[in-house]
């Protein structure tokens, strides 16, 4: 196969990026997207050119490192699919393919396609969390759980991270990322306790980093890998209020 | 030489650990404040060990060379964790979860340690539970368990095929509380590149900023190492792209024993290589082979399709080598013989994979069963091989997975640096010589959650810590030593790329000590390895500069380590002339060609000494001794 790439090149966050433009004849339509990347670099490499930076690491779709915008979607143009599961076989001979990193204030680019994404572990660090400590709890099985409420938090828990919600957001809004970690908890008893808490204070880190407000554009929902449902941002909503109105700050 | 010192308390097996535990000096909560501890590492080990220390008091430095700790390699685990709960009633119990794990480490870890981790396995599930992990369930609320690995009891937990992820995410959830809380200090994408010893004791680490290019030193109270496996010398393996030695390795030159580095393990069920590009291998889960049966045409060059192959010309190799467990033979077992039929000319495709048929079972369940069981993982294999595997036969080939060998460390988790300790799949200590499906998980968050926080403070209350800043002279030669080597790999300026020369390394490696072994081949790859060094250092090209995001420079590091401790494994091999576990040695086998131990002269661990590379390491051993169980030879005939 052979490709025209246009791959955004940006030398670090102060400096101002730009397209360029590079050819790729022996692409084989086994490869991976990030293995065909591969191939470029190390042609780059050979020819004394910078490498172009992605993030990776699992290439199996689970860490959420990989975080590309191809041809103006995240994760490109498959449906529940991240960039390291993409294979080139689902690209045409001859095509020129644009890619290009997430672009939002809130998580800005640190090299070519990498970006910061430190604003989604701050989120969770404001109240991602069931606050129990090592030790001794209580015997697993003593607190049961209906299976479909086990089975809807795990619905929610299955978000990898990636952040693609936010890049195809036109408001970069990261609320389908926080609504499926507050879906997740308020779905468990476990979460019960913190709840209201926890709903006010990660919408507060999320508004403080910079994010956009849901307007229900619904491009979230279409484009992230694990299919993480709208229906979270509603629980979210709820969740909110209703903390709003009943939690009182000691 | 000298003998190991393993610090196994006395005492019956089943009280060592609590006796330990109120043996232990204890510091007192108030003072707490006053340790810092280094924890490198976010997987499993490392997360749970940073939370649960910084939940006591202590002041914890938390490194990963991600962009965020929630994408450690452990992320990736698919298939579940084990623990003795014994929920399904099937007469599992601490004391069988113990054997079980001993005798499928082949005879080669310590009783203690693994009794150990039985028994705080139940602590683990409750802890998870605790935290919000999203375990699957039955339609009566309590948790589900399936079997795996073979086992004969139903012990594994699971949450999807995503268990190491909602784990993960469990303990990154109470790690970013503690971040949230102050108490732990957390910075990410950070290598370390060395570890600082001063006055014989672990003291702090020296790391690159992967953004800024910078190096940095930190300074705490004792070091610990959660840095994960080194499956990636071999260049393909299942493990994450960025995986890595480096970490343990300059650990190791500074004095810390590294301990059978030759045990590797190889799982059978993973997609074959598709090609030159390929830059790593994806895992199919072991369950596969609940229903998929496994053959390769009895005749060379076969090239015909699989649905024309009439059944009389098909070899089941496993059924017919193995009857009573056929397609089921433990890991070590099956990947070997799928080497030994595509060394004999017998393998499809590519000549290096073999099929995984499922006709049978589609023709005796139907599809719409065979879909329940296994459709995400086909679909995971339509995905990437283009072919659907309801229609012809998956193709198989046996892939590096995990790495039982690691830093030698004692019953508190502690290596031979006092100070430093090591966990989770860093370390050596409990699977021997293989280790059983869905224990990884199991012994990751043993380590860190239930292990450390206690040992860690018996070294604290015994130890005398004189004050250490990050002006230190050891520091600033670990600053000058790395930012030297740096200048070095950039300038040298050849004509090889990083991958190209770890490509190498790797494929050296698989042929020689791979899945077989043997004296001609291992010292073949002992002779090789220093040249492709050599070639490293003369020829490789690193572009860039030290001082900016440089993803190629990183590599480049990683990849010097590899090629310094891929001798050490072949030493290893070459010193250990019994088969045993995921090591076979082709020299040591019985004569229907099975693994044969030689408990007489090597139920040891080996621990090795660093003495400079290019020179022979010195051997240590530490003696293992069976109380408990008893030493067979394992037979699945
Ligand atoms: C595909 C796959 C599936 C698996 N499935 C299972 C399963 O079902 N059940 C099971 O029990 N086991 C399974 N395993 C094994 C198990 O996942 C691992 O052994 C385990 O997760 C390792 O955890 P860890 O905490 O030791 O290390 P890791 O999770 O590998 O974490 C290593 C950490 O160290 C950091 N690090 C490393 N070097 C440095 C450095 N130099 N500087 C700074 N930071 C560094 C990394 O950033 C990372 O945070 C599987 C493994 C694979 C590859
Ligand atoms: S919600 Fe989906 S798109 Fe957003 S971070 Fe999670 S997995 Fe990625
Ligand atoms: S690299 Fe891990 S999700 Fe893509």
């Amino acid at each position: 196969m052979k490709l025209t790439l246009k791959i955004w090149r940006q030398k670090n966050a102060q400096a101002k990026g730009k397209l360029v433009t590079y050819q790729l004849d022996d692409i084989s339509p086994d490869m991976s997207f990030l293995e065909m990347l591969d191939v470029l670099n190390q042609k780059l490499i050979i020819e004394g050119d910078d490498p172009v930076a992605f993030d990776n690491d699992c290439r199996e779709g689970i860490c959420g490192m990989c975080s590309l915008y191809i041809g103006g979607r995240a994760h490109g143009h498959e449906t529940e699919t991240t960039v390291c599961q993409l294979h080139m076989r689902s690209f045409d001979d001859g095509q020129t393919v644009t890619i290009e990193p997430w672009r939002a204030k809130a998580l800005p680019v640190i090299k070519d396609l990498v970006v910061d994404r430190g604003a989604f572990d701050r989120i969770i660090q404001a109240g991602g969390f069931v606050s129990t400590k090592t030790g001794a709890p209580q015997d697993a099985n003593a607190l049961p759980i209906p299976k479909q409420d086990a089975d809807k938090a795990m619905d929610a828990a299955a978000c990898i991270g990636c952040g693609a919600c936010v890049a195809s957001c036109k408001n970069a809004s990261a609320m389908l990322f926080v609504s499926a970690k507050i879906s997740q908890l308020a779905l468990l008893p476990q979460g019960q306790p913190e709840r209201d808490k926890r709903a006010l204070a990660m919408v507060h880190q999320m508004d403080m980093e910079g994010f956009g407000n849901c307007t229900n554009e619904g491009e979230c929902e279409a484009e992230c890998p694990k299919a993480i449902k709208m229906t979270n941002i509603a629980r979210l909503f709820r969740e909110y209020y209703r903390a709003t109105f009943t939690y009182e700050e000691q | 030489m000298t003998v190991l010192d393993s610090k196994v308390p006395g005492g019956p097996l089943e009280k060592k650990w609590d006796q330990h535990k109120f043996d232990l000096k204890l510091v007192n909560p108030a003072n707490k404040r006053k340790f810092s501890v280094i924890v490198v590492g976010t997987g499993l080990a490392g997360a749970s060990a940073a939370a649960s220390m910084a939940e006591l008091g202590y002041n914890v430095l938390n490194f990963c060379f991600q962009d965020s700790p929630r994408r450690a390699h452990s992320i990736a685990a698919q298939g579940g964790i084990n623990a003795a709960k014994n929920y399904p009633n099937d007469g599992d119990s601490i004391y069988r979860l113990f054997y079980d794990t001993v005798k499928g480490g082949d005879f080669r870890a310590r009783e203690a340690n693994v009794y150990r981790l039985a028994q705080v396995s139940n602590n683990i599930i409750d802890q998870c539970v605790a935290q919000g992990v999203p375990f699957a369930r039955e339609y009566g609320g309590m948790l589900d368990n399936r079997s795996f690995g073979g086992a004969q009891v139903s012990r594994t937990f699971y949450a999807r095929g995503q268990t190491g992820q909602q784990l993960l995410l469990g303990a990154y959830s109470a790690l970013s509380r503690q971040v949230g809380e102050g108490n732990v200090k957390m910075y990410e994408r950070r290598e370390m590149l060395e570890l600082a010893v001063i006055n014989g004791k672990a003291r702090g680490i020296v790391c690159r900023n992967l953004v800024s290019g910078d190096v940095e030193s930190y300074t705490a109270d004792a070091v610990v190492l959660a840095t994960g496996g080194y499956g990636n010398v071999f260049y393909l393996s299942t493990n994450a792209m960025n995986s890595n030695v480096t970490a343990a390795w300059r650990a190791h030159k500074q004095g810390a024993f590294f301990a059978n580095p030759c045990f590797t393990q190889i799982h059978p069920t993973c997609i074959p290589v598709s090609g030159d590009h390929q830059s790593k291998l994806t895992l199919m889960s072991e369950s596969l082979r609940n229903d998929g049966r496994v053959w390769v045409p009895k005749k060379k060059g076969d090239t015909r399709p699989p649905e024309q192959i009439p059944e009389s010309e098909r070899y089941y190799y496993l059924e017919e080598k193995y009857p009573s467990f056929g397609n089921l033979v433990p890991r070590d077992v099956a990947s070997r013989n799928g080497k030994i039929v595509c060394d004999e000319g017998l393998g499809v495709g590519s000549g290096q994979s073999v099929y995984l048929d499922f006709a049978d079972a589609i023709n005796r369940l139907g599809e719409d069963v065979v879909r329940a069981r296994y459709g995400n993982l086909f679909d995971m294999y339509h995905h990437i091989t283009d072919e659907n595997p309801y229609k012809m036969p998956m193709k198989i080939f046996p892939a590096i997975h995990y790495t039982m060998g690691g830093l030698w460390v004692d019953y508190n988790l502690m290596s031979t640096i006092p100070g430093l300790f090591v966990l989770g799949e860093a370390n050596f200590s409990d699977h021997g010589a293989n280790r059983l499906g869905a224990s990884a998980l199991m012994q990751g968050l043993a380590d860190g959650y239930f292990v450390l926080p206690y040992t860690i403070g018996g070294y604290f209350a015994g130890t005398e810590l004189e004050d250490v800043d990050n002006n230190h002279s050891v520091l600033k030669d670990l600053e000058n030593q790395s930012t030297e080597k740096t200048n070095k790999l950039l300038t040298i300026n050849g004509k090889r790329t990083v991958d190209d020369i770890h490509r190498e390394l790797g494929k050296l490696l698989w042929e020689d000590c791979g899945m077989a072994r043997n004296e001609a081949g291992l010292k073949d790859a002992k002779e090789k390895i220093p040249k492709i060094r050599e070639e490293f250092w003369q020829n490789v090209k690193v572009p860039g500069e030290a001082g900016e995001f440089n993803q190629e420079l990183e590599k480049a590091g990683r990849v010097a380590d590899f090629l310094e401790f891929g001798e050490l494994m072949v030493t290893d091999a070459l010193d250990r002339k019994e088969s045993c576990g995921g090591h076979f040695r082709e020299e040591s086998q019985t004569e229907e060609g099975e693994a044969l131990r030689d408990d007489e002269n090597y139920a040891y661990a080996a621990a090795w000494e660093f003495q400079g590379v290019d020179k022979e390491s010195t051997l240590h051993k530490e003696p293992l001794t069976f109380e408990h169980v008893k030493l067979t030879q394992r037979s699945y005939k």
